[in-house]
């Protein structure tokens, strides 16, 4: 009996009910391997509180943290033709699909959504490096595509945020052909007088540096983050010697002048405000914590109603009061 | 006459006609004749054979075979008064981009295409037709010059691919890259292209963003190079056939996906076989090609163009 309960009904319960393991709350900077509590490292957007490195944030929480009080508005992408070559590598590419979908869930490696960043109305588009490499495909195309024409519609600046490892190769060529498409996009905006900011992330490589994330009216890196053409593996191989430290980071481009300005995450939404408004003639922005906006309806709000609706019909218990 | 690996047998029974014939030119009154014709013969059902049904792969051997005519002779044979123009004004003319002003049937263009080179010593100066960010500024430099005088542009592509060196990407390749594939989508002149070997990602689309775009037969355009695909898809760079087959790069499947819009079919065993014909039914297609764009008003080139981009990807292949 002692060796039933004592022993096997735990084994037992371990195997059944096995616990969440907490590996989720905490994270190794990449960089110096700190281990950052998911708290500290979520409020600090990403960024080791020890080292300062950038590491990967996904479009949602950017936009959080980027729009007044975190409000957005997500905005519809055409969804495009699915696996037009019926490519197949070592999987299928719906299943890799599938697995992205499942992993980030995500419908695709970029978001694009409207709404105000210190009271000025702006599009947004970030691209998802956690879904296959932020790789472009003709879902970005068409996302690129729908931010475009939205803040041409709605005469709003366009930001975009840039992560990609370059094209998706299971599109082919139609993802290499969204280079001229996105580049479009860019036209559009620039011929409508819409300021086009593009803050490159790490890694921005590839077909996607050499189309929308290099054509920017203002280009923003944020720090160290890696961004070329072809990658440093293949430059090593093709001219056989070793390339020097820093080379395509942040502030090597910089330092190139392919850059504007290398902004540490934590300065960037006051930097866009800024930037954003003086190139669409408004005035200066509001500093500091501004009160939340009116439209959003609180949940409290409505809350409060119902509680006064069983109130009133239940006057006895009000008139005994 | 070089021959890729799946030519050997062909390479065979060609070199013994031809050491047939040798040897009748040296011993006189010997009699060979019927039997290199049977050679001959047997070549040619073979070269028909093998040529058929020729596998991703295979054309992409055929598309960089070293025997392809390249930029220089087109331009030679299919343009007069050539003029090339050079530089980019910032740092450097770039050899692996030619250009500059010439006359296609008597009409003024520019006319702007990779080279690769055709020995070792123009090869290495014309850096295999890698383009560094000089060559497209070129390329942007040309295209400006064709909007402002009102000159069709026509455009030859064939390149591995942008150089993957230091100097470039410090002198902003992407950048490069992107603002040559935007001018093509600005000039308001007709934009013809032609891939006539490779079409090597970014590096080709920076002047393939095209009113129309044609192939030659054995020609492909793609994402990336099947050796890349296969190192990062399939971890080992010699599935480089495997992912030839599924990057769908070859001119057939890229017309059925409303990429390429004509294709230019070559002599029997590519055009590296006869060049001259090759040539000329490539100067066909461009001459067709310019007809069919007609002369619509800038703004209507322009605004065509960018609809021609936006609406690709409509149509898929089937499985």
């Amino acid at each position: 009996m002692n060796w039933i309960t004592n022993y096997v009904r735990p084994r037992i319960n371990s195997i059944f009910s096995r616990r969440e393991t907490p590996e989720n709350l905490w994270s190794k900077c990449t960089e110096c391997g700190t281990m950052l509590f998911h708290r500290e490292l979520s409020d600090n957007l990403n960024v080791c509180t020890n080292c300062g490195h950038h590491m990967a944030i996904t479009p949602r929480a950017r936009f959080t943290a980027l729009f007044d009080n975190g409000v957005f508005t997500e905005i519809k992408v055409p969804e495009p033709l699915a696996d037009p070559l019926k490519f197949r590598d070592q999987k299928r590419y719906p299943d890799r699909m599938k697995a992205a979908r499942a992993q980030t869930a995500e419908t695709e490696a970029m978001l694009v959504a409207e709404g105000e960043i210190g009271r000025t109305p702006i599009v947004a588009a970030a691209q998802d490096f956690s879904f296959m490499g932020g790789s472009m495909g003709m879902y970005v195309g068409n996302a690129i595509i729908a931010a475009a024409e939205r803040a041409v519609q709605a005469k709003r600046p366009l930001i975009l945020f840039s992560a990609a490892g370059g094209a998706r190769m299971q599109e082919g060529i139609l993802s290499l052909m969204q280079m001229p498409r996105t580049t479009v996009a860019v036209q559009m905006l620039k011929e409508a007088g819409l300021p086009y900011i593009v803050v490159l992330t790490h890694p921005t490589t590839g077909g996607v540096t050499a189309s929308y994330a290099m054509l920017g009216d203002v280009q923003i890196a944020e720090p160290n983050a890696l961004i070329c053409f072809a990658g440093p593996r293949v430059i090593e191989q093709t001219i056989r010697e070793t390339l020097p430290e820093g080379f395509q980071r942040s502030e090597y481009l910089l330092d190139h002048g392919m850059l504007d300005r290398v902004t540490h995450r934590s300065q960037m939404r006051d930097e866009l405000i800024s930037i954003v408004r003086m190139l669409m003639g408004e005035t200066p922005p509001v500093k500091g914590d501004l009160p939340a906006p009116e439209p959003a309806p609180e949940p409290e709000k409505l809350e409060a109603p119902a509680e006064d609706a069983p109130a009133d019909e239940t006057p006895k218990e009000g008139d005994s009061a | 006459m070089n021959y890729l690996d799946f030519e050997k047998p062909l390479a065979e029974i060609e070199g013994k006609a031809e050491e047939l014939r040798a040897m009748a030119r040296r011993e006189e009154g010997m009699d060979v004749e019927d039997q290199a014709k049977a050679l001959d013969k047997k070549a040619a059902d073979m070269l028909r054979d093998l040529y058929k049904d020729l596998t991703p792969w295979r054309k992409c051997q055929i598309a960089r075979h070293p025997d392809r005519p390249h930029c220089r002779d087109y331009i030679e044979r299919l343009f007069t008064e050539y003029t090339p123009l050079a530089g980019d004004r910032n740092f450097a003319d770039d050899q692996s981009i030619m250009g500059g002003l010439a006359r296609f049937n008597d009409k003024p263009v520019v006319v702007i295409g990779h080279e690769k080179g055709h020995d070792t010593k123009t090869r290495i100066e014309r850096n295999f037709g890698m383009a560094r960010p000089e060559g497209y500024r070129k390329a942007v430099r040309l295209m400006d010059l064709a909007d402002r005088f009102n000159l069709p542009v026509i455009s030859l592509v064939d390149t591995p691919g942008a150089y993957p060196g230091k100097g470039a990407e410090e002198r902003g390749q992407s950048e490069a890259i992107a603002r040559s594939t935007e001018k093509c989508l600005q000039i308001g002149v007709p934009l013809v292209a032609v891939i006539i070997g490779e079409g090597g990602s970014g590096g080709a689309v920076a002047f393939a963003t095209a009113d129309r775009l044609a192939m030659l037969e054995h020609s492909i355009y793609s994402v990336i190079s099947p050796e890349g695909c296969a190192s990062i898809l399939w971890k080992d760079a010699e599935k480089m056939r495997e992912a030839a087959e599924a990057l769908r790069l070859t001119a057939q499947d890229l017309n059925k996906l409303g990429v390429c819009d004509h294709i230019i079919k070559e002599p029997l065993g590519g055009a590296q076989r006869d060049k001259p014909a090759t040539i000329e039914a490539v100067g066909k297609a461009i001459e067709g090609l310019l007809a069919d764009i007609g002369t619509p008003s800038r703004e209507e080139i322009v605004a065509n163009r960018r609809r021609k981009f936006l609406d690709l990807g409509s149509k898929g292949l089937a499985a």
